[in-house]
């Protein structure tokens, strides 16, 4: 034991050799920069491209003659409130149908069931018309418009307030 | 009895497969990276169980911030001096070879037309830092409009999407499909976020 590290110190003493290099280098700073670029390549990166969603306006008839009316036993009307309420009645809303206006919201206890109810399911002509206010928020109508794809409802239309809406959701708020 | 003797390893360990992947994983994300584009504003998109992809090119951005501004943006560098030329002519304004380089480089913007030239004008820092008003969008004076118009004419292919916040009012989203109805456009794109399908109904 002791002799070999005897040797081993006296290294220097003995005969006079070439110093060898070692050939390997130490790589460390080269790994910490690569890893340095990928990190900060992955984060600039965007990896996924934004989600759409298409949307189909109907089509504006120039002589509204030309149009034919939803009967009202085909109809539905959702109407977005403001903060994020729900307002939904079945038929046009004229005011001699009385339409029950009921409240619900966003979740799938709400809105959803309402569009899978056979009520909605079963008639293949209901259309579903969306009718925001305009104090509701852009994200009421992407939420109501996704829950019509989740539910697999095909005829929907966004359209605008009308007078008589507003008034049914005054009263119904008022109650 | 010898004692055991443990055998001792060399610590340093070769690193060059380690090297190796690690460059070829910077020259990938090199290569694929498309650098996020700069927003001119913060918008919170919500969130849909829809899947479709937006198109890399050909698109016309309508971005709606939540106080109600409405900007533009269109993509294709030789399109957007195209557009400005036209934009120009048509309000009878002028921009000179720099503005029209510095428009061609704008991810979008939200000025009106009047004010453009100032604000081209302007470098990086200041141009960030400026309150953009919005394009104007009433029905007296709908830039916007025009702005869409003069990019179809273009560019027959473009796409429309809408990237609206989610406060935002409705009204002013109505507005902005309004201006898109007029000109018959009656399919356009809604931007949102990714958001699970619900695995029941």
């Amino acid at each position: 034991m002791a002799e070999i590290q005897e040797k081993a110190s006296s290294g220097k003493g003995g005969k006079k050799r070439a110093k060898k290099h070692s050939t390997k280098i130490d790589m460390t700073p080269m790994v910490d920069l690569a890893a340095l670029l990928i990190t900060f390549f992955m984060l600039t990166t965007t990896f996924s491209k934004p989600q759409t969603m298409e949307i189909n306006m109907p089509v504006k008839e120039d002589n509204p003659e030309n149009q034919i009316p939803v009967k009202a036993s085909n109809a539905m009307t959702i109407i977005l409130g403001e903060d994020d309420k729900v307002f939904y009645y079945f038929g046009l809303g004229a005011p001699e149908e009385n339409p029950e206006v009921v409240e619900t919201d966003y979740s799938a206890a709400g809105i959803r069931k309402v569009l899978v109810s056979p009520r909605v399911k079963s008639n293949p002509k209901m259309t579903v018309m969306i009718k925001p206010l305009e104090t509701s928020r852009y994200k009421n109508m992407v939420d109501i418009l996704d829950e019509l794809r989740i539910t697999d409802t095909k005829k929907f239309a966004l359209v605008d307030i009308t007078d008589t809406d507003k008034q049914l959701v005054k009263t119904k708020l008022g109650q | 009895m010898p004692r055991v003797k443990v055998k001792r390893n060399n610590p340093s360990l070769d690193m060059t497969p380690m090297v190796d992947l690690f460059f070829l994983l910077v020259t990938f994300f090199m290569l694929t990276a498309t650098a996020r584009e700069e927003e001119v504003v913060i918008v919170d998109t919500p969130s849909s169980v829809s899947e479709i992809k937006l198109p890399d090119a050909n698109v016309i951005t309508l971005t709606v911030d939540k106080n109600d501004r409405v900007f533009f943006g269109v993509d294709g560098q030789q399109t957007k001096k195209a557009l400005l030329d036209k934009i120009a002519s048509k309000y009878g304004v002028s921009f000179n070879e720099k503005e029209s380089k510095t428009f061609s480089l704008l991810s979008n913007f939200g000025v009106p037309v009047n004010q453009l030239k100032s604000y081209l004008a302007m470098d990086g820092t200041q141009r960030k830092n400026v309150n953009q008003p919005g394009i104007p969008l009433d029905s007296t004076n709908n830039q916007l409009r025009d702005w869409i118009l003069e990019t179809r004419k273009l560019n027959q292919k473009v796409v429309i999407a809408i990237k609206g916040d989610v406060d935002v009012s409705y009204s002013t989203v109505q507005k902005v499909i309004e201006t898109l109805q007029d000109q018959k456009v009656n399919r356009f794109n809604l931007v949102t976020d990714m958001e699970a399908r619900p695995k029941s109904l």
